[in-house]
């Protein structure tokens, strides 16, 4: 099934009897997901507006998130949240993931940036909310459920997002020797001054990394500010042009483990997790590998883990009675029949 | 403004309800009508009602119990946070318990290593940036009403402020809640980075009015503190000229902090009351950039070269502290200036920049066809616009002239792309408007969210939504009894 308009979309919804694995690039799927019939949503495709001047984009689900980041480029913008650059991507993948890369920490996720959607509920029925306008506060803000909601509620057809200018300069100190944990002790120096840091990302090849943007001598004066506020982790390096897109592969026999936590108490989590890949988001995001099959034994803590490749789905802790109540309350009533719930 | 008939059988029980809520918490409940009347509206005054009770919690738990009891007695609850909303969103109804968060004011932690504050929901939004002031840094959310407004408020209108050009709204700044629903329970939504794991069930609460539950700690991201800050006032002789170069600095790469807008009917009534030394012209902008000297003065020569290709009659860069306050001193009167021309109502319509000057001109001739006065002060860089009606409220039907006018702006927000409401939220006072920028499909999909959280619609139950679209799920509540609940 590939449908070429939301018309077409919501017919093959409505005459839908058993359930739907919704699929754009397929590129962001996590265990467990893209089971059922596969409908195909790469057909949806183009720009419907974009007004630079704005900071306005609106886009079918279905157009390649290449195409999106190059119409973008070619009038000095971006897509501030960063999404990976998987080869493949759909914008509309990118927003029902709320896939964000490193920049988050300054300019928030996708679902920051989503002002608009509009979607197919579980009924066939098309639905609009938000809009094209950044500010807009009119109803309820399914732009935000929708956002992240993995095709569990709807099946999105457009979006509109709110762009962000290129950076003029681009400059990354570098610390190639901290360890993870020293790394988010720089990070929460970095971040704690008003430096305008867009990404605080470590890894185990290049050790802690910080990047600054903007105007030119803006950056300039930032960086040496930076750099006398990080002396005591050593003498940073400074770096042009770092490869922030570069997704991490998982070690063979090895899951990948997802951890969202407050960085404070990152290092508490890192002593459990033998083999961290990757720290971004100041200490706030760790992606771990772990034997295949063997959840992480972590402490109690803020947030939560999730094995993101492998078998089976798996997160810790188990959401609270209320919020699961709360959750599959609103899977039941944007998709009475379970058409989207596929294997889950 | 239409208000539903309140439920025969809560009034009837009005003494064995405050009877209930004393022995649950005393000291805590206010039912003598003369101490009732100050909660019988909000800021949007023109409309008023006083509740069956009012309760004053301090605890999350105690706020729990009272839904518990309100809940099994089936009782329209009301929340209220300051009582600050524009838009009605805290005016009760007479057959509902208003509960006020205004002795929840406390700093429960803060966190400078994760960039964070956690406050019960009653505290002001200004409060909480003070809090963190110590430790070099802010929270930026800025309403005009910020000095008095409460976060629980702010995160049920998804507020706004000067500033968000640059730092979002409250819902990019809002990482957890706690809430209590209307049965009692309690829940965390979000987490680290606003993040749950599950749906974004904090980014749907944010926003919704005091519809799926009362707020009662928030997690709130803070920001270090800029080195500082400095505003550029340019004047032109037209509102189209004004508008294209909004567009040409955010085309050019630059994100100021604030992007402010006044025409020509504001700037004379602001010169007039509160002599900042505005130049006569037909429409200024106030520009605010921040950073350390250098940055400021990098991007404010930007700034310039670029408001050169539009021929301003004025260029005003501040130098110095007093002139960045006589710069925003017109401002910030502005709300005061029109209170002194005669009553007014003040809208919050959001466009897409680009339509700037066919809004304004569209404005303009509505304004003449309903013989009333329209002054327009806004946040340009996001097009949240904020036209103000002058009427006056001693003249029979001036008012309902004024709300047809608004009313009437608005659906022009609407046609052009835009929205009814950028920062207000939509309470009573837009309610009926909701048809105009949405569906069946697009309300029905709204309500059923919170159906989830309410199912008996007893939160807050007449806003937001048109009456009538509303009436089957209201009346459905109407039709249960109390024993159906037990």
């Amino acid at each position: 099934m590939r449908p070429e308009t939301e018309e077409d979309l919501a017919a093959l919804i409505r005459d839908a009897s058993a359930p739907l694995s919704v699929i754009g690039g397929g590129t962001r799927l996590w265990p467990g997901e893209g089971q059922g019939a596969r409908l195909d949503m790469t057909a949806m495709t183009g720009v419907t507006l974009y007004e630079p001047e704005a900071l306005t984009l609106v886009v079918r689900a279905g157009t390649p998130l290449q195409t999106v980041r190059d119409t973008l480029a070619a009038e000095g913008q971006m897509l501030g949240f960063e999404p990976d650059d998987l080869p493949g991507s759909t914008i509309g993948g990118v927003a029902a993931t709320n896939a964000s890369g490193a920049r988050r920490v300054l300019s928030g996720a996708a679902r920051d940036a989503l002002i608009g959607v509009r979607f197919v509920d579980g009924q066939g029925q098309i639905i609009r909310n938000g809009g094209r306008v950044m500010k807009n506060v009119t109803g309820y803000d399914l732009v935000k459920l929708m956002a992240g909601s993995r095709g569990q509620l709807g099946v999105l057809t457009e979006l509109s997002f709110r762009t962000t200018p290129l950076p003029q300069v681009t400059t990354t100190l570098r610390l190639p020797d901290l360890d993870a944990e020293e790394a988010i002790r720089a990070f929460t120096a970095a971040l704690g001054g008003p430096h305008d840091v867009s990404a605080a990302r470590w890894t185990p090849d290049h050790g802690a990394l910080i990047r600054l943007e903007g105007l030119g001598a803006s950056v300039a004066a930032r960086s040496a500010e930076l750099a006398r506020r990080l002396s005591d982790f050593g003498a940073p390096s400074q770096v042009e042009d770092h490869p922030w897109h570069i997704p991490t592969p998982a070690d063979p026999g090895h899951d990948v483990w997802r951890i969202i936590c407050r960085p404070s108490q990152a290092p508490s989590l890192l002593e459990r997790l033998p083999q961290p890949m990757l720290v971004d988001w100041g200490g706030a995001l760790i992606l771990a590998a772990m034997p295949a099959g063997q959840p992480p034994e972590l402490p109690p803590f803020a947030g939560h883990a999730r094995r993101i490749t492998g078998a089976d789905a798996a997160i810790l802790p188990k959401p609270d009675p209320v919020t699961e109540r709360i959750q599959r309350d609103l899977r039941y009533r944007f998709d009475p029949r379970g058409i989207f719930q596929g294997g889950r | 403004m239409q208000m539903p008939v309140p439920d025969a059988s809560v009034l009837a029980q009005r003494s064995a309800i405050v009877a209930r809520l004393k022995t649950a918490l005393p000291g805590a409940v206010i039912d003598d009508p003369a101490e009732t009347r100050a909660y019988e509206c909000d800021a949007l005054s023109a409309y008023r009602c006083a509740p069956l009770a009012v309760v004053l919690p301090e605890t999350t738990a105690q706020v729990s119990q009272l839904l518990a009891i309100c809940h099994e007695l089936r009782v329209p609850v009301v929340p209220r946070g300051a009582g600050t909303s524009l838009a009605g969103g805290s005016m009760p109804t007479a057959d509902a318990v208003v509960i006020g968060l205004s002795r929840m004011t406390q700093v429960l932690e803060v966190s400078p290593q994760d960039r964070l504050i956690r406050v019960q929901a009653g505290r002001t939004n200004l409060s909480v940036s003070a809090a963190v002031e110590g430790i070099g840094f802010f929270y930026a959310p800025d309403p005009s009403s910020q000095l008095a407004c409460a976060i629980g408020g702010n995160i049920a209108m998804n507020s706004g402020g000067a500033h968000c050009l640059k730092y979002g709204v409250t819902t990019n700044n809002l990482l957890g809640v706690t809430m209590v629903l209307m049965d009692g329970s309690v829940v965390e939504l979000g987490g680290p980075m606003g993040e749950s794991g599950g749906l974004d069930l904090l980014g749907v609460v944010c926003g919704s009015e005091g519809q799926m539950g009362i707020v009662t700690e928030a997690t709130l991201r803070i920001l270090p503190r800029p080195a500082g800050a400095r505003p550029v006032l340019i004047g032109f002789d037209s509102s189209e000229t004004a508008g294209a170069c909004v567009a040409a600095i955010i085309r050019a790469g630059i994100i100021p902090v604030a992007i402010e807008f006044m025409d020509s009917p504001c700037i004379r009534a602001t010169e007039a009351h509160a002599h900042a030394g505005y130049p006569d012209a037909e429409a200024l902008l106030i520009v605010e950039v921040e950073g350390t000297a250098p940055e400021i003065d990098e991007q404010l020569s930007l700034i310039r070269e670029i408001a050169m290709r539009f021929d301003p009659v004025e260029f005003r860069e501040s130098r110095t502290e007093d002139e960045s306050r006589r710069i925003w001193l017109g401002r910030k009167s502005a709300f005061g200036a029109m209170g002194q021309m005669g009553d007014y109502i003040c809208l919050d319509g959001t466009i897409p920049v680009t339509a700037l000057p066919m809004v304004l001109a569209g404005i303009g001739d509505l304004s003449r066809q309903y013989g009333l006065a329209v002054a327009n002060v806004f946040h340009a860089g996001d097009g949240n616009m904020h036209p103000l009606i002058i009427y006056d409220a001693n003249a029979p039907g001036d008012l309902d002239r004024a709300e047809a006018l608004g009313a009437d702006i608005l659906r022009l927000c609407v046609q052009v792309g835009g929205c009814l409401t950028g920062e207000h939220g939509v309470g009573i006072e837009k309610r009926d408007l909701m048809s105009a920028q949405f569906d069946p499909p697009d309300l029905e999909a709204q309500m059923r969210v919170k159906d989830a959280f309410d199912p008996h619609w007893l939160l807050n139950a007449a806003k937001v939504f048109p009456l009538e679209v509303s009436a089957p799920r209201r009346d459905r509540r109407l039709n249960s009894t109390a024993s159906d609940a037990a």
